[in-house]
């Protein structure tokens, strides 16, 4: 078949399904070349696509190494365990079999000895210490410290183990060190919903001192509603002004919008711990007025109120923009006709006007709750410790704790979320209304 | 015309300064040296950088990521491709960045300087200070700081306990975010003798312990972050005592002229050094010989408040740069401050920081 050449050289003989009479009109429409017209159609548009598809091509390979890439490799280390099975592979092999129920005997040890006397020539045994302390804290230094002394250490390994470090001896050790084994684990994701495994196995909540980040990620979804509640509320008339205004006066009122928006993140931040501070500008100016009494300070930054009322400011653009572009298109003549149908202003807005805005309202609060949910720094600057959000711990296991199963797992379980609240927005309001502008 | 003159000029005359450079040292370099930044760094800059890069020729790029400096190794190890050459951590990162294989083990008499007076680096440096892969520079310290012109002048706190007592020294406190320092000062504040503050805090009475000291104070606390936080959240008097690095508030006392005092008593003191990347040695040995001599470590003394981390350092540390005060009284090792300091137990740290600062999270949101 001569497929890949261009035009079919008629010396080779016609393809197929090609007509063998040229001219013949029964057998269907042909270009000028006698290539029949469907099959060189087919071509054009193949041909076309491909041009489209080189197009976006470096737009599709961006995506795919910044955001699918990475996702995957977040889903991959929420789960990934590789520390004891790879850096205790004898002392895993060697509990096989055991029943978990008293120490195990000296082959084991001895394979543990074998095992922290490799690590530590090759120095891997950071990784499997950190892991272990995650799990019963004093693992730490019970791996490190038998390990700075494992080159003296003589048969039997047993006694001269638990002699060195007490973890050793105790059952909960080996118990954390079999479940620990696989190379895939459920910790992380337990961990980051207060939860843990009991010693006999069994998923318990963590006692109630422990328990932190269930109630974030409560804390996170509602104060972002919250957030997104006030940008609606707010942002609402604003662009409602901006959309009717005369151009003179919008045009202005635009810039002032967009202004803050061009502004430096941390200096719209912190320009708002300076003015809600106990002795910043607002407090200030209340006790001078004798609103309040010098004493009794509003107490509205490292809270709550602080992350939400720097939030609502910082986000407000998000709401005001769709919701703007919107309007700018819904003609004013509607508006005139309920009026002329006799509806009373309230009546006219709440029939014809408000249900016309649904597609930005819609897409701004979309997009001003998934930004919220994300927010890590402003929170961290002025929430203090019951304003902060579930991200400021993916931040810290990131950077400070070095965690990153843990980040991971409650980095997922965020995205888990998201996704989840994007498909019941897409059931009650339609993704396909959503318009941006 | 001209623009395209002094261009030449300047392009002259950085070829003809490359060159002396490279005349000067053999092997003129760029380092990329990661450390703390603000004050601390610019004493580094003033007491071995500055004088390092007139000696030999290398350029050196300040790096301020020792916060996140573990994180960072990790993930250029991982990586495989390290540009930190040489790393200021704590020890605590660096017992664990050396456990992870990530930076050099020292071997200290055979690449530092000895004293001037001969002795070898081991015995030199501050007892206990040297670690496998750990080069020690200074030591500084976790107190708490108060704001005189909030208390009466007849009436100044001066223990740790008086941190705690807000009937008799009312006032907000800017603690830092962590367990660690906290824990300390509330059982040393309730009795517990600074000897005996890990002990204690190695049982669960004993962690109650702080946690019930700490309740006593809990919502006249402001809980801080960034080490910036506490300087000015007192000079601004939203708090009456804050917790700092000594550093700190040194440089609010006496560089912004802020009437600050520290409290010394019960200060948890440890040190602060350099660590080397996997495979960095060879090049930083030469500037890592000249930066940990006797004289450098005493000169960056008279940048910033820390002390010394070699015994040959002390006599020397004279005035602040700046403002010609003497620093000895200032030094968190001087004897009059050191009496009840407790030196931070990085080994319970490493091994308890993680539950411990998830209980007090937890504990910071009932």
């Amino acid at each position: 078949m001569s497929q890949s050449a261009p035009y079919p050289d008629p010396a080779m003989g016609a393809p197929d399904d090609a007509p063998t009479g040229a001219g013949a009109p029964s057998a269907g429409l042909t270009t000028a070349d006698g290539v029949p017209l469907k099959k060189s159609l087919r071509r054009a548009v193949r041909r076309s696509k491909l041009k489209a598809l080189l197009l976006v091509s470096p737009l599709l390979a961006f995506l795919v190494i910044a955001f699918v890439m990475p996702i995957f490799d977040m889903l991959w280390r929420s789960v990934d365990n590789p520390e004891v099975s790879t850096t205790l592979s004898r002392t895993v092999t060697a509990l096989e079999g055991w029943d978990g129920q008293s120490i195990p005997d000296e082959p084991v040890f001895a394979a543990l000895a074998a095992d922290l006397r490799e690590g530590q020539a090759d120095r891997s045994l950071g990784l499997l210490a950190s892991r272990l302390n995650y799990e019963k804290s004093g693992m730490r230094s019970a791996v490190m410290g038998s390990a700075r002394r494992i080159a003296r250490v003589e048969p039997p390994y047993k006694a001269a183990l638990i002699d060195i470090n007490d973890a050793w001896g105790e059952l909960d050790t080996w118990q954390v060190i079999q479940r620990e084994s696989s190379p895939y684990t459920l910790s992380y994701y337990l961990a980051a919903l207060d939860r843990k495994y009991s010693p006999s196995g069994e998923i318990v909540q963590v006692p109630e001192y422990m328990q932190v980040y269930v109630n974030l990620f409560w804390r996170t979804l509602w104060m972002s509603a919250v957030i997104t509640l006030t940008t609606l509320v707010l942002g609402y008339p604003i662009a409602f002004l901006l959309a009717n205004l005369p151009l003179r006066h919008s045009n202005l009122l635009m810039i002032l919008v967009l202004l803050p928006f061009w502004t430096s993140l941390l200096v719209r931040t912190t320009t708002w711990i300076a003015i809600l501070q106990s002795q910043g500008v607002l407090n200030d100016m209340m006790v001078a007025l004798g609103v309040i009494a010098d004493d009794a300070r509003w107490q509205m930054m490292h809270n709550k109120i602080g992350t939400i009322i720097a939030m609502t400011h910082i986000l407000l653009p998000f709401m005001i923009l769709p919701l703007y572009s919107v309007m700018k298109t819904i003609p004013p003549s509607y508006m005139h006709a309920a009026r002329s149908l006799g509806g009373r202003p309230f009546l006219s807005f709440r029939r014809v006007y408000f249900p016309l805005t649904i597609p930005g309202m819609a897409a701004g609060s979309i997009l001003v709750f998934i930004l919220a949910i994300g927010y890590y720094i402003t929170p961290a600057l002025v929430g203090g410790q019951s304003g902060i959000f579930i991200t400021n711990y993916i931040a810290y296991h990131m950077q400070t704790s070095l965690n990153w199963g843990l980040a991971a797992a409650i980095a997922s379980i965020l995205l888990f979320v998201v996704i989840a609240l994007y498909m019941i927005f897409n059931r009650l309001v339609g993704v396909d209304k959503v318009k941006l502008g | 015309m001209l623009k395209s003159r002094l261009f030449k000029g300047t392009a002259m005359a950085a070829v003809g300064l490359s060159a002396l450079s490279l005349a000067i040292g053999a092997h003129a370099q760029t380092l990329n040296i990661v450390s703390w930044g603000g004050a601390y760094s610019m004493s580094q800059q003033k007491a071995y950088n500055e004088p390092w890069m007139e000696k030999s020729g290398d350029k050196i790029v300040n790096i301020d990521r020792s916060g996140n400096a573990l994180a960072g190794l990790r993930a250029q190890s991982q990586a495989g491709n390290v540009t930190w050459d040489l790393v200021d951590m704590l020890p605590a990162d660096a017992k664990i960045a050396c456990a992870e294989g990530l930076i050099e083990p020292i071997d200290h008499d055979a690449i530092l300087a000895d004293a001037p007076d001969g002795t070898p680096p081991s015995e030199d440096f501050v007892q206990g200070s040297l670690d496998e892969c750990f080069i020690p520079q200074i030591v500084y310290s976790n107190i708490v700081a108060f704001n005189t012109e909030m208390f009466p002048e007849d009436h100044q706190p001066s223990t740790i306990a008086d941190v705690f007592n807000l009937e008799e020294f009312p006032g907000k406190r800017a603690l830092i975010r962590k367990p660690i320092n906290n824990l300390e000062w509330a059982l040393v504040a309730d009795g517990v003798a600074p000897a005996d503050v890990y002990d204690v805090l190695s049982t669960e009475e004993g962690v109650q312990r702080a946690f019930a000291k700490l309740d006593t104070i809990k919502d006249q606390v402001i809980w801080w972050t960034e080490g910036a936080q506490p300087p000015q959240l007192l000079a601004d008097k939203e708090v009456a005592f804050a917790s700092a690095y000594n550093g700190r508030m040194f440089n609010a006392q006496v560089s912004e002229n802020q009437p600050f005092k520290i409290i010394w008593d019960a200060q948890v003191f440890e040190l602060d050094g350099w660590v080397v990347p996997t495979g960095k040695l060879d090049k930083v040995k030469d500037y890592l010989y000249f930066a940990t001599d006797t004289q450098r470590l005493a000169d960056q003394a008279k940048y910033i408040s820390y002390g010394p981390a070699r015994k040959s350092s002390a006599p020397m540390v004279s005035t602040h740069a700046e403002t010609g005060i003497p620093m000895k009284t200032h030094m968190p090792t001087y004897p009059p401050n050191f009496k009840t300091a407790i030196p931070k137990d990085n080994e319970f740290w490493a091994d308890n920081n993680d539950e411990l600062t998830q209980r007090f999270d937890a504990w910071l949101a009932q």
